[in-house]
């Protein structure tokens, strides 16, 4: 494998490609998320965002991004699409809300321009 | 001596797990993809498959980023389906064939493709959807078949690439094809096809390129070859890179295969949901 192709994985516009870099940037965060497969962890997080967050060591900015629920923030922050959905999901966010956040979209207009992809 | 009757793909978004539960199986939003499914049901009924090789992508379930397999096969006696994160019913265990698993493992090691064996794995929506749709009595259905599950990697970069995706899949014939027992086997490749859930290019789907994989992966799976993975994101969006599990699924069919039926259908959730049986003809 060439290095280069690493280093050429921001060039699609929009995407984040999530490598070792994100990897590394994002452990924490991620490994939070992870723990949201489990119903007594997604309690305990709703009890006290803040105390799960230092539970688990989370920087600032994701810290920040976990607060404002902001998808874009969070992928910056290191964050996992796969893993950032179990985040979404304890606010019973869809992925149709998810997208629509990230494009500056009403969720409504984001499933209009799902439709009219298949047209 | 095992024989390898077909292959079959299919997305294998969480909302169709929802949309079985909820059994909106005419509404007309799910119609058209739901209608692709009973002549794939037709087709099992006849050839009634002892074992199904379900190859799929883990979303974190099953693996972390802690240690994350590229490609991994499931050696355990039943696959537990468990909490996702947002609480969905489970289904009842899938039985397994941990020999047959074994023998699997051995078969491609020795092939030099290494695996990592799971003794335990969780099974999420990626394996549980497209048992749903293929068998949706799931248990209670008298020809039921065994699984293995297999999990190739595309949560985290690098991910395999597509020629190593299509070489998998002929290592894994050679492995089943050795079985000496008498069983008759399916393989499924599924998730895809094009969807991005990230970033701004959220809800990006390709039409012209699902199109040409679905084409391509029939009679040319060679072809794809020359994609590299960084242009599979760009053409497939960040998620459809799952289309690897397509092209594992197509390299355990042999060279020959025939097309019986496929299907289409934008947009499923985000994605463009592909559907596609394939019977082996050599």
């Amino acid at each position: 494998m060439d290095l280069a192709e690493f280093d050429h994985h921001a060039d699609i516009p929009g995407t984040t490609i999530f490598d070792g870099r994100q990897a590394m940037k994002g452990y924490a965060l991620n490994k939070m998320c992870y723990s949201f497969n489990r119903k007594e962890n997604r309690e305990e997080y709703l009890r006290d965002p803040e105390a799960y967050f230092e539970k688990f060591g989370l920087n600032e900015e994701q810290k920040q991004a976990c607060r404002d629920k902001n998808v874009l923030a969070l992928i910056e922050a290191g964050g996992n699409i796969y893993y950032l959905a179990k985040f979404a999901g304890i606010y019973q966010l869809s992925v149709q809300d998810v997208g629509a956040q990230q494009t500056g979209m009403t969720t409504e207009e984001f499933k209009q321009k799902l439709l009219d992809a298949g047209r | 001596m095992a024989r390898i009757l077909g292959g079959i793909t299919t997305s294998h978004i969480p909302a169709v797990g929802n949309a079985i539960a909820n059994k909106l199986f005419d509404d007309p939003y799910w119609k058209p993809f739901f209608d692709a499914y009973p002549p794939i049901h037709d087709w099992l009924a006849r050839v009634k498959p002892d074992v199904v090789i379900n190859i799929y992508n883990d979303h974190g379930l099953g693996f972390f980023l802690d240690k994350m397999p590229t490609f991994a096969i499931g050696a355990a006696h039943e696959y537990r389906n468990e909490d996702e994160g947002w609480g969905i019913p489970q289904l009842p265990p899938f039985p397994g064939d941990a020999a047959f698993s074994w023998h699997i493992i051995e078969g491609m090691v020795a092939d030099e493709f290494d695996i990592t064996s799971c003794q335990e794995l969780a099974v999420d929506h990626g394996f549980t959807v497209p048992m749903q749709l293929f068998w949706p009595k799931l248990g209670q259905d008298p020809n039921f078949p065994r699984a293995i599950p297999i999990s190739a990697n595309t949560v985290q970069h690098p991910i395999p690439t597509l020629h190593r995706a299509l070489e998998f899949g002929r290592s894994l014939r050679k492995a089943i094809l050795s079985w000496p027992r008498d069983i008759r086997v399916v393989v499924l490749g599924t998730g895809g096809l094009s969807h991005q859930l990230d970033g701004q290019r959220a809800g990006f789907i390709n039409t012209a390129f699902d199109k040409y994989c679905m084409e391509k992966i029939v009679s040319a799976p060679d072809e794809l070859t020359r994609i590299s993975r960084m242009e599979l994101v760009e053409k497939a969006g960040a998620q459809g890179t799952e289309f690897l599990m397509w092209l594992m699924m197509r390299g355990a069919l042999g060279e020959k295969v025939n097309l019986l039926t496929q299907n289409y259908h934008v947009p499923i959730s985000n994605t463009g949901a592909g559907t596609m049986l394939l019977e082996c003809a050599d």
